[in-house]
Protein backbone atom coordinates (compact mmCIF):
# COMPACT_ATOMS: atom_id res chain seq x y z
CA UNK A 1 0.00 0.00 0.00
CA UNK A 2 2.72 2.42 1.01
CA UNK A 3 4.33 2.18 -2.43
CA UNK A 4 1.22 3.42 -4.20
CA UNK A 5 1.47 7.03 -5.19
CA UNK A 6 -0.14 9.84 -7.12
CA UNK A 7 2.26 10.98 -9.80
CA UNK A 8 2.12 14.46 -11.24
CA UNK A 9 4.34 15.67 -14.06
CA UNK A 10 4.78 19.23 -15.27
CA UNK A 11 6.70 21.00 -17.96
CA UNK A 12 8.18 24.16 -16.48
CA UNK A 13 8.09 26.81 -19.16
CA UNK A 14 10.59 29.66 -19.05
CA UNK A 15 9.04 31.72 -21.82
CA UNK A 16 6.70 33.56 -19.52
CA UNK A 17 7.92 34.54 -16.04
CA UNK A 18 4.34 35.34 -15.05
CA UNK A 19 3.41 31.67 -15.27
CA UNK A 20 6.30 30.51 -13.05
CA UNK A 21 4.85 28.77 -10.02
CA UNK A 22 1.81 27.29 -11.74
CA UNK A 23 3.10 23.72 -11.23
CA UNK A 24 3.70 24.39 -7.53
CA UNK A 25 0.21 25.82 -7.26
CA UNK A 26 -1.26 22.68 -8.81
CA UNK A 27 0.68 20.48 -6.39
CA UNK A 28 -0.43 22.57 -3.44
CA UNK A 29 -4.05 22.28 -4.53
CA UNK A 30 -3.72 18.51 -4.91
CA UNK A 31 -2.15 18.10 -1.46
CA UNK A 32 -4.91 20.18 0.13
CA UNK A 33 -7.53 18.04 -1.61
CA UNK A 34 -5.88 14.95 -0.15
CA UNK A 35 -6.29 16.43 3.31
CA UNK A 36 -2.54 16.77 4.03
CA UNK A 37 -1.96 19.12 6.99
CA UNK A 38 -1.22 22.75 6.15
CA UNK A 39 2.30 22.73 7.62
CA UNK A 40 3.42 19.89 5.34
CA UNK A 41 1.58 21.37 2.37
CA UNK A 42 3.41 24.65 2.83
CA UNK A 43 6.82 22.95 3.08
CA UNK A 44 6.24 21.13 -0.21
CA UNK A 45 4.85 24.26 -1.86
CA UNK A 46 7.79 26.45 -0.81
CA UNK A 47 10.45 23.92 -1.80
CA UNK A 48 8.87 23.29 -5.17
CA UNK A 49 8.13 26.94 -5.91
CA UNK A 50 11.73 27.94 -5.15
CA UNK A 51 12.90 25.17 -7.46
CA UNK A 52 10.48 26.16 -10.18
CA UNK A 53 11.59 29.77 -10.01
CA UNK A 54 15.23 28.65 -10.21
CA UNK A 55 14.48 26.62 -13.33
CA UNK A 56 12.85 29.61 -14.98
CA UNK A 57 15.60 32.05 -13.97
CA UNK A 58 18.68 29.93 -14.63
CA UNK A 59 17.81 27.00 -16.83
CA UNK A 60 15.21 27.96 -19.40
CA UNK A 61 12.70 25.61 -17.82
CA UNK A 62 12.63 21.85 -17.44
CA UNK A 63 10.43 19.15 -15.96
CA UNK A 64 9.00 18.62 -12.49
CA UNK A 65 7.80 15.24 -11.27
CA UNK A 66 5.96 14.99 -7.98
CA UNK A 67 5.07 11.67 -6.38
CA UNK A 68 2.70 11.77 -3.44
CA UNK A 69 2.94 8.72 -1.18
CA UNK A 70 1.03 8.00 1.99
CA UNK A 71 3.90 9.18 4.19
CA UNK A 72 6.03 11.40 1.96
CA UNK A 73 6.24 13.55 -1.15
CA UNK A 74 9.11 13.09 -3.61
CA UNK A 75 9.94 15.95 -5.95
CA UNK A 76 12.32 15.69 -8.90
CA UNK A 77 13.23 18.83 -10.80
CA UNK A 78 15.31 18.33 -13.93
CA UNK A 79 16.64 20.91 -16.34
CA UNK A 80 19.10 21.16 -19.21
CA UNK A 81 20.46 24.50 -18.09
CA UNK A 82 24.07 25.60 -17.58
CA UNK A 83 24.53 23.47 -14.44
CA UNK A 84 25.97 24.47 -11.07
CA UNK A 85 29.77 24.58 -11.01
CA UNK A 86 30.15 24.78 -7.22
CA UNK A 87 27.18 23.31 -5.34
CA UNK A 88 28.57 24.16 -1.87
CA UNK A 89 28.85 27.79 -2.88
CA UNK A 90 25.37 27.77 -4.42
CA UNK A 91 23.98 26.45 -1.13
CA UNK A 92 25.32 29.45 0.82
CA UNK A 93 22.64 31.89 1.92
CA UNK A 94 23.00 35.14 0.01
CA UNK A 95 25.03 33.71 -2.88
CA UNK A 96 23.31 34.30 -6.19
CA UNK A 97 24.17 34.46 -9.86
CA UNK A 98 20.77 35.90 -10.79
CA UNK A 99 20.94 38.99 -13.03
CA UNK A 100 19.63 42.39 -11.94
CA UNK A 101 16.42 42.08 -13.97
CA UNK A 102 15.47 39.04 -11.87
CA UNK A 103 16.12 40.94 -8.62
CA UNK A 104 13.78 43.63 -9.87
CA UNK A 105 11.12 40.92 -10.05
CA UNK A 106 11.66 40.09 -6.36
CA UNK A 107 13.95 37.07 -6.66
CA UNK A 108 17.67 36.31 -6.74
CA UNK A 109 18.47 36.98 -3.08
CA UNK A 110 20.48 33.77 -2.85
CA UNK A 111 17.93 32.13 -0.57
CA UNK A 112 16.37 29.65 -2.98
CA UNK A 113 18.51 26.52 -2.58
CA UNK A 114 19.02 26.97 1.22
CA UNK A 115 15.28 27.47 1.59
CA UNK A 116 14.57 24.32 -0.41
CA UNK A 117 16.88 22.40 1.92
CA UNK A 118 15.24 23.95 4.99
CA UNK A 119 11.77 22.89 3.87
CA UNK A 120 12.63 19.31 2.93
CA UNK A 121 13.81 16.26 4.85
CA UNK A 122 16.21 15.17 2.13
CA UNK A 123 17.68 17.06 -0.78
CA UNK A 124 20.25 15.96 -3.33
CA UNK A 125 21.65 17.96 -6.23
CA UNK A 126 23.25 16.33 -9.24
CA UNK A 127 24.69 18.84 -11.65
CA UNK A 128 26.93 18.71 -14.68
CA UNK A 129 28.07 22.08 -16.01
CA UNK A 130 26.94 22.44 -19.59
CA UNK A 131 24.54 19.50 -19.31
CA UNK A 132 21.99 20.36 -16.63
CA UNK A 133 20.88 19.95 -13.06
CA UNK A 134 18.56 17.51 -11.32
CA UNK A 135 17.36 18.15 -7.79
CA UNK A 136 15.73 15.40 -5.72
CA UNK A 137 13.75 16.41 -2.66
CA UNK A 138 11.76 14.44 -0.12
CA UNK A 139 9.26 15.82 2.37
CA UNK A 140 7.98 13.47 5.06
CA UNK A 141 4.29 13.84 5.81
CA UNK A 142 3.53 14.09 9.50
CA UNK B 1 -7.96 43.30 12.93
CA UNK B 2 -10.38 43.13 10.01
CA UNK B 3 -8.95 43.64 6.52
CA UNK B 4 -11.45 46.47 6.11
CA UNK B 5 -9.81 48.25 9.07
CA UNK B 6 -6.41 47.98 7.33
CA UNK B 7 -7.98 49.59 4.28
CA UNK B 8 -9.42 52.36 6.40
CA UNK B 9 -6.18 53.06 8.30
CA UNK B 10 -4.14 53.24 5.09
CA UNK B 11 -6.72 54.98 2.94
CA UNK B 12 -6.52 51.91 0.73
CA UNK B 13 -8.78 50.71 -2.03
CA UNK B 14 -9.80 47.04 -2.29
CA UNK B 15 -9.10 45.76 -5.81
CA UNK B 16 -10.41 42.21 -5.54
CA UNK B 17 -12.06 39.70 -3.19
CA UNK B 18 -14.11 42.45 -1.59
CA UNK B 19 -16.29 39.77 -0.01
CA UNK B 20 -13.37 38.93 2.29
CA UNK B 21 -12.87 42.40 3.75
CA UNK B 22 -14.49 41.36 7.01
CA UNK B 23 -11.96 38.52 7.50
CA UNK B 24 -9.71 38.86 10.55
CA UNK B 25 -5.91 38.93 10.28
CA UNK B 26 -3.46 38.97 13.17
CA UNK B 27 0.01 39.71 11.82
CA UNK B 28 1.84 41.15 8.84
CA UNK B 29 5.18 41.17 7.05
CA UNK B 30 6.73 43.58 4.56
CA UNK B 31 9.22 43.09 1.75
CA UNK B 32 9.87 43.82 -1.90
CA UNK B 33 11.94 40.63 -2.15
CA UNK B 34 9.76 37.58 -2.61
CA UNK B 35 12.85 35.42 -1.95
CA UNK B 36 12.92 36.82 1.58
CA UNK B 37 9.19 36.34 2.06
CA UNK B 38 9.59 32.68 1.12
CA UNK B 39 12.62 32.25 3.38
CA UNK B 40 11.70 34.23 6.48
CA UNK B 41 7.94 34.63 6.73
CA UNK B 42 6.09 32.20 8.98
CA UNK B 43 2.44 32.77 9.68
CA UNK B 44 1.78 36.32 8.65
CA UNK B 45 -1.54 36.86 6.92
CA UNK B 46 -0.78 40.24 5.34
CA UNK B 47 2.05 41.01 2.91
CA UNK B 48 2.96 44.68 2.53
CA UNK B 49 4.94 45.22 -0.68
CA UNK B 50 5.78 47.68 -3.40
CA UNK B 51 6.39 44.88 -5.88
CA UNK B 52 3.61 44.48 -8.38
CA UNK B 53 3.81 41.33 -10.51
CA UNK B 54 2.08 37.92 -10.62
CA UNK B 55 4.82 36.35 -8.51
CA UNK B 56 3.67 38.44 -5.55
CA UNK B 57 0.34 36.61 -5.72
CA UNK B 58 1.98 33.22 -6.23
CA UNK B 59 4.32 33.83 -3.29
CA UNK B 60 1.36 34.88 -1.15
CA UNK B 61 -0.47 31.73 -2.20
CA UNK B 62 2.46 29.48 -1.24
CA UNK B 63 2.72 31.19 2.16
CA UNK B 64 -1.03 31.13 2.89
CA UNK B 65 -1.07 34.94 2.97
CA UNK B 66 -4.62 36.24 2.74
CA UNK B 67 -4.13 39.92 1.94
CA UNK B 68 -1.59 41.74 -0.24
CA UNK B 69 -1.22 45.43 0.48
CA UNK B 70 0.37 47.30 -2.41
CA UNK B 71 2.03 50.51 -1.26
CA UNK B 72 3.12 53.56 -3.27
CA UNK B 73 -0.13 53.51 -5.23
CA UNK B 74 0.89 50.60 -7.47
CA UNK B 75 -1.52 49.61 -10.21
CA UNK B 76 -1.67 45.84 -10.74
CA UNK B 77 -2.82 44.69 -14.17
CA UNK B 78 -5.85 42.49 -14.81
CA UNK B 79 -3.75 39.29 -14.84
CA UNK B 80 -2.52 39.90 -11.31
CA UNK B 81 -5.98 40.69 -10.00
CA UNK B 82 -7.56 37.70 -11.74
CA UNK B 83 -4.93 35.41 -10.20
CA UNK B 84 -5.52 36.90 -6.73
CA UNK B 85 -9.28 36.63 -7.15
CA UNK B 86 -8.97 32.96 -8.11
CA UNK B 87 -6.89 32.31 -5.00
CA UNK B 88 -9.17 34.27 -2.70
CA UNK B 89 -6.43 36.74 -1.79
CA UNK B 90 -7.54 40.31 -1.09
CA UNK B 91 -5.46 42.97 -2.87
CA UNK B 92 -5.43 46.46 -1.35
CA UNK B 93 -3.78 49.56 -2.83
CA UNK B 94 -2.58 52.39 -0.61
CA UNK B 95 -0.93 55.70 -1.51
CA UNK B 96 1.39 55.42 1.52
CA UNK B 97 5.01 54.44 1.25
CA UNK B 98 6.21 51.19 2.83
CA UNK B 99 7.66 52.65 6.03
CA UNK B 100 4.62 54.75 6.80
CA UNK B 101 2.20 51.95 5.94
CA UNK B 102 4.02 49.53 8.26
CA UNK B 103 4.22 52.11 11.03
CA UNK B 104 0.53 52.90 10.88
CA UNK B 105 -0.44 49.23 10.93
CA UNK B 106 1.93 48.39 13.77
CA UNK B 107 0.68 51.37 15.74
CA UNK B 108 -2.89 50.15 15.23
CA UNK B 109 -1.99 46.78 16.75
CA UNK B 110 -1.13 44.61 13.76
CA UNK B 111 2.07 42.91 14.89
CA UNK B 112 4.88 41.12 13.05
CA UNK B 113 4.29 37.55 14.14
CA UNK B 114 6.97 36.23 16.48
CA UNK B 115 7.68 39.73 17.73
CA UNK B 116 4.13 40.30 18.89
CA UNK B 117 3.94 41.86 22.31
Amino acid sequence: MSDECIRLEFKVDSENFASAGSASEAVKTQLKLLGINSHDVRRVAIAMYEGEINMVIHAKGGTAVVEIYQNRVDITLADRGPGIADIDLAMKEGYSTAPDNIRELGFGAGMGLPNMKKNTDEMRIVSNPGVGTTIYMKVNLT
Amino acid sequence: MKISEIAEILNAEALCCKDKLSDEVFSACASDMMSDVLAFVKDQAVLVTGLCNPQVVRTAEMMDIRCILLVRDKHPDATILALAESKGIVVLRSPHRMYIACGLLYNAGLCGGEHCV
